[in-house]
């Protein structure tokens, strides 16, 4: 079963996750985590980051440039933090990929879509009953929502002003 | 009253087709029951002691007849019959199916109504005053903003999967009927210095096992400012709020635990660096909504019309509900009917569709087609003319909502408890009963006055206790149900928390229990005037005290 889903379906994962004791390789994608950061940065890689979430967004701001992608720990899909965390860091202007990492599901994808998230790595155990169709059914299953100032799905807010001027 | 446009409509309707297809996930096994819970509590929907329980959204407190007739098919459709309206202004039903839940959400939906987020770790209901646009005292109708609240709130991307539930009240009086100091974020519409319209926020406020009243965030924030402001403090919560302890979640423990200066600081500093325009109501929607709050147009008409008089003089009992029942309308000739949902020995709170329907009926003929659900568990009827109130009296006397009782002992409220409530520790609606019919002579109950006795079920104060000028709180002691007492609680602007009496008492004392507290009140108040409150205030504890704990030494 595919693990990693975003907007057009089911994709491939060119990220290397490495683990706390693996050694930097060469060349690549890796993702690593936070505390290995700056050891990454200075070893000219493709690179990504693991926050988990309690992590104070503006901690990874001054990488930006150098980060392709950022990825959310989502410990359980009750843990809802990791929303703000995805709004922040867009509000901080991190423009490369994000990514949501946990047993997130399905429909939250919206949610995770409107917070700036671009994909979800899923864990098998929801992956298995959770196919791609049901992700592609819940990506704009409400058609507008009511706030405005998120990415995704528009704000009924404006779409109120836009039906009023026409 | 609000009405839904196109855009509400299929929001709505999409919300009940994706809960439709929870439902048939949740069969088929692709969300399993961890993950379909939270699903189906922002649904309103609640696994209780022997069955599910649907909790419908009242939008502060505010329907319409042909609503409250749909209220009334859905108890008796997919129901036993009757319905719950709860203290925050909803309405519950108790033994509803699994399988209807997405017939029912329909059927509302067809009359704007719904269940979003009625229950679950996200915003709840925002509550308001019931008598919004009614009270002469009033700045503004607060029903504008709660709207505009429920609207933002809704679905909000950010925050629906909160640490913990969240709720909203909104008052538009100095006079705060909608309990704001204990709710997660309490507003208060006010005046600035150039007589121009804000809001006073407070924040912290909360019941449950840690009682705490609600501190000041800001004095004056712009009525433009709302939605980045409140914005900005639930980014706060949802980051930094504690995930490790259930009971420790609510925001009211990050505000205690922070310290209202820190947290100030942290919540100004987000709402100063954000993008506020993004998120602020665009140009022109707090003036579409509050189109339709626009006052109804009530022609002014005497203020003692003499067919009015004259029956208050022939049906004492009907002059003694119009003196206790009734409250001041800013336009002359008419007022405010409260519907005491407290008959002698009834459960607190409940009503059967066939008086559903008969107060949808009057609400129709007598009040411009308005009810609101109080926080106290009754129904106004919010546009009444003098000239018409002996009639709505009878149609409530025929139905048997006729009790004189508003804000007197036996208008209290009681939480589900053992009844019904998986949480319970002990009874709560027995409990009311018995004191209801304890208490069940008018003239007493008169006597006595203004007293709200508060029944909680369990420690998670549902029904309110710490609040109550009586607050009865049941737990259970190896097996046995003792209910402490507190005394004292109050939730209007000079909001109390409760204090503790002492010892518990058991079940079958409680009724004597209480008789005693009010026999001592008596005794020592100065003059009929002074409230129940007011003489504890000025007394204290002690004496209470001493009459309740005397001779068990
Ligand atoms: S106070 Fe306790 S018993 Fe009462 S409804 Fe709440 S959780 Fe249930």
């Amino acid at each position: 079963m595919p693990r990693l889903i975003d907007r057009l379906g089911p994709a491939e994962d060119i990220w290397t996750v490495l683990g706390a004791e693996d050694p930097l390789p060469s060349s690549g994608s890796v993702i690593v985590a936070l505390e290995r950061l700056d050891e990454a940065l200075a070893a000219g890689l493709e690179l990504g980051v693991h926050l988990p979430n309690d992590t104070d967004p503006e901690r990874v701001k001054p990488h930006f440039d150098r980060l392709s992608l950022i990825s959310v720990d989502f410990p359980s899909f009750t843990d809802g933090r990791g929303f703000s965390i995805g709004h922040c860091l867009r509000a901080l202007g991190y423009e490369g990929r994000l990514r949501a990492t946990g047993p997130v599901i399905s429909d939250q994808f919206d949610f995770l879509l409107a917070c700036g998230f671009d994909e979800v790595l899923l864990p098998d155990s929801v992956a298995e009953r959770q196919p791609p169709e049901h992700w592609a059914a819940a990506e704009g299953r409400i058609t507008l929502g009511y706030q405005r100032g998120l990415a995704g799905r528009g704000s009924i807010l404006d779409a109120r002003r836009t039906a009023g001027d026409g | 009253m609000y009405r839904y446009d196109e855009f509400d409509r299929r929001f709505v309707d999409e919300r009940v087709a994706e809960f439709r297809d929870q439902v048939e996930r949740r069969l088929t096994g692709a969300l399993n029951e961890a993950e379909f819970k939270p699903l189906r509590l922002m649904n309103g929907l609640y696994l209780q002691l022997h069955a599910y329980m649907l909790r419908v959204a009242i939008p502060y407190g505010t329907l319409n007849g042909r609503q409250m007739r749909m209220l009334a098919h859905i108890a008796e459709t997919w129901d036993k019959g009757y319905g719950h309206f709860t203290t925050r202004q909803n309405i519950q039903y108790n033994w509803p199916k699994l399988k209807d839940v997405p017939d029912i959400l329909e059927a509302l939906a067809t009359v704007e109504m719904h269940a979003i987020q009625t229950s679950g770790n996200c915003i709840r209901n925002i509550t308001s005053d019931p008598f919004a646009g009614v009270a002469p005292e009033e700045i503004e109708d607060p029903r504008i903003t709660a709207e505009l609240l429920r609207q933002w709130s809704s679905l909000h991307p950010e925050f629906t999967y909160l640490g913990r539930k969240f709720k909203f009240a909104v008052t538009g009086s100095e006079h705060d009927r909608a309990a704001i100091k204990v709710h997660d974020i309490g507003i208060q519409i006010v005046r600035g210095e150039a007589g121009e319209v804000g809001y006073r926020v407070l924040v912290g406020g909360g019941m449950g096992r840690t009682p705490m009243i609600a501190k000041e965030l800001r004095a004056f924030l712009p009525k433009a400012d709302l939605l980045p402001y409140v914005e900005a403090i639930l980014r706060v919560y949802n980051l930094h709020g504690r995930r490790d302890n259930k009971y420790k979640a609510r925001i009211k423990i990050l505000v205690h635990e922070t310290g209202i200066d820190a947290f100030r600081d942290q919540v100004e500093r987000e709402f100063a660096t954000m993008d506020r325009a993004a998120v602020t109501a665009p140009e022109g929607e707090m003036e579409r909504i509050a189109a339709y709050f626009a006052p109804p147009e009530l022609t002014e008409k005497p203020s003692a019309p003499v067919a009015f008089e004259r029956m208050k003089t022939l049906d004492p009992d009907f002059a003694q509900w119009v003196e206790r029942n009734t409250s001041a309308h800013r336009v002359p000739g008419y007022v405010a009917a409260t519907i005491s949902l407290k008959p002698i020995g009834g459960v607190p709170g409940d009503a059967t569709a066939e008086q559903m329907r008969a107060m949808a009926d009057l609400a129709e003929s007598y009040s411009v087609d308005e009810m609101r659900i109080t926080h106290e568990q009754n129904v106004v009827l919010p546009h009444v003319a003098l000239g018409d109130l002996y009639k709505v009296y009878r149609g409530l006397a025929a139905i048997g909502l006729e009790a004189p009782n508003k804000g007197l002992v036996t208008d209290i409220i009681a939480c589900p408890g053992l009844d019904y409530c998986a949480l319970a520790t002990a009874r709560s609606i027995p409990v009311a009963q018995a004191i209801s019919k304890r208490f069940a002579s008018n003239k007493r109950q008169r006597e006595i006055g203004p007293l709200s006795i508060k029944i909680s079920g369990c420690i998670n104060a549902c029904g309110h206790h710490h609040i109550g000028h009586i607050g009865i709180l049941g737990l259970d002691k190896a097996g046995v149900e003792n209910y402490q007492i507190t005394l004292g609680g109050e939730s209007t602007e000079d909001a109390a928390l409760g204090q503790r009496l002492g010892p518990g008492f058991g079940y079958d004392e409680l009724p004597d229990v209480i008789e005693k507290i009010v026999d001592i009140y008596l005794d020592l108040r100065q003059g009929r005037r002074e409230t129940f409150l007011q003489t504890y205030r000025r007394v204290g504890m002690e004496p209470f005290k001493e009459a309740l704990y005397a001779t068990a030494d």
